[in-house]
Parts: structure tokens; C-alpha cells; sequence
């Protein structure tokens, strides 16, 4: 029997199609967590769609093309630095923000009120989106292609 | 014996019911009690955390602590996944 999936033209289109504004989009979520809706568990969902989207379409022959060990020295990383940034702060408590207000990077000073939204605001909290957001994306990519993988390995038997 | 089981169903979910109407009616939706940390939060946020997205401010900020846990959730979460399906293979 033939084992090789293949998805419908149809559904390898669309994919085509809504690969790159997944990834910007996903992109855009994390980097303006500190400025509109969403954040870093928003945005690497997003991205992690791609990735759901990406086995749908290509199947066992995608999956083979992603590096697993890639996804989770990511995973790891993105957990890491958080919990260092959040240690960076330790001379006052854990999880003070030691770069906010600084006039540095990200320490741009802002007032109460309406603001254009300047992305250089917000102190370790941009920072830790983007860890956040590198560790959903792995995390969540990492579980799907790891279910994806293995369940279908028993069929084929 | 069939109809006094009836009864005391019905009686049960009237009750639930009623205490469910009774907790709608005794508290409002938008008008919380306490305000005080809502207050501080809308006031003092968007200076003292530098973002405009207050949400973020308290997740990511004044209760960073939480979201380290939802990170090591999704952490463990994985892992389990990676021991689920691979434990398997080694057999």
C-alpha cells in the first residue's frame, strides 16, 4: 500500500499562500506585546500554526525536513532567558524591571496618557516576549510534529 | 423508589439554579468591590512598566512569577509529549 501522503492542491496552495503572512504576523504579535493585544504566548501560537499548517501539507516528507533537536535547543533557550532576565533584576526582587525608564535600550520614558507607541519602551518586557514567544513556538511546533511523527509510524506497520 | 430519586433530582437542580441566579443578581458583571488594584494598575502602569498594553504590564511585570509558570507548563507539557511517544520506540 502506498504510504506516501500527499495533501490536495488546494491545501498545498493556501498553505503556500499564508505561509509568509503566518511568520510576520506571528512576528508582529511578539515584538509589539508591550504596545497592542497579544504577547509572546499569542504570537508563537501564531508561528506554531505555520509549522501545524506546514505537516498538513507536506506530510511525512516535510516533517523529515525540520530538525527536532533545533526545536528544542530553542524551547530551552527561550525558557533560559527568561528565567535569567527575570534573575537580572535580583538585586531588588525577582522579576524587577532594571532596564525600564533607564533611557538605554527599551528604557525610552513615557507619560500617563495617550502615546503613538514607541517600540523602544518597556524595559525587560519586550525582551521576555520574545523569549516567551521563541518557547511557545517551539514548544507547541515540537508537540505537534512529535504526535505527528510517531502516531503515524504505527499505521504503517 | 424510581419517583423519590426523581424528586430529589429535581430538587437538587432548582437549588443549583436558584444559587446560580442568586450569585448573577447579588454581584453585578464590570463593577468589582475592590477596586484599589485595578485603580493602581490603570494609574500607575503604562509609567512605571513603560508599555502601553497593561495587560502585558502585569503579566510580564507585577506578576512575572505566574507567567514563568505557564512557560514551565508548556515546558513539561512538551517533555511528557517527548516521553509519551519515544519511551515507546526503545522497546
Amino acid at each position: 500500500m502506498n504510504n506516501e501522503y500527499r495533501a490536495s492542491v488546494v491545501v498545498r496552495t493556501v498553505a503556500y499562500i499564508l505561509a509568509a503572512p503566518l511568520i510576520v504576523f506571528g512576528l508582529y504579535v511578539i515584538l509589539h506585546g508591550h504596545l497592542t493585544p497579544g504577547g509572546g504566548f499569542a504570537g508563537g501560537a501564531i508561528m506554531a500554526t505555520f509549522i501545524a499548517l506546514f505537516l498538513v501539507s507536506f506530510g511525512r516528507k516535510g516533517a523529515g525536513s525540520l530538525h527536532r533537536n533545533l526545536f528544542s535547543v530553542l524551547e530551552s533557550l527561550g525558557l533560559t532567558v527568561f528565567v535569567v532576565l527575570a534573575f537580572l533584576g535580583i538585586s531588588n526582587t525577582f522579576f524587577y524591571n532594571f532596564m525600564v525608564n533607564s533611557g538605554h535600550l527599551f528604557g525610552r520614558v513615557i507619560s500617563f496618557g495617550v502615546n503613538p507607541g514607541y517600540l523602544d519602551t518597556g524595559g525587560v518586557i519586550p525582551l521576555m516576549n520574545i523569549a516567551v514567544g521563541l518557547e511557545v513556538f517551539s514548544a507547541i511546533s515540537l508537540i505537534v510534529l512529535e504526535m505527528f511523527t510517531y502516531s503515524r509510524e504505527d499505521k504503517n506497520d | 423508589m424510581m419517583k423519590e430519586k426523581n424528586i430529589k433530582g429535581v430538587t437538587l437542580c432548582v437549588l443549583f439554579v436558584f444559587l446560580l441566579v442568586m450569585g448573577f443578581c447579588l454581584r453585578p458583571a464590570g463593577e468589582p468591590v475592590n477596586t484599589e488594584m485595578d485603580d493602581y494598575f490603570i494609574t500607575y502602569g503604562q509609567v512605571q512598566t513603560g508599555s502601553n498594553n497593561i495587560v502585558t504590564s502585569v503579566v510580564f511585570d507585577y506578576r512575572g512569577m505566574d507567567t514563568l509558570g505557564e512557560a514551565s507548563v508548556l515546558f513539561a507539557a512538551a517533555s511528557g509529549v517527548f516521553l509519551v511517544f519515544r519511551g515507546e520506540r526503545n522497546e
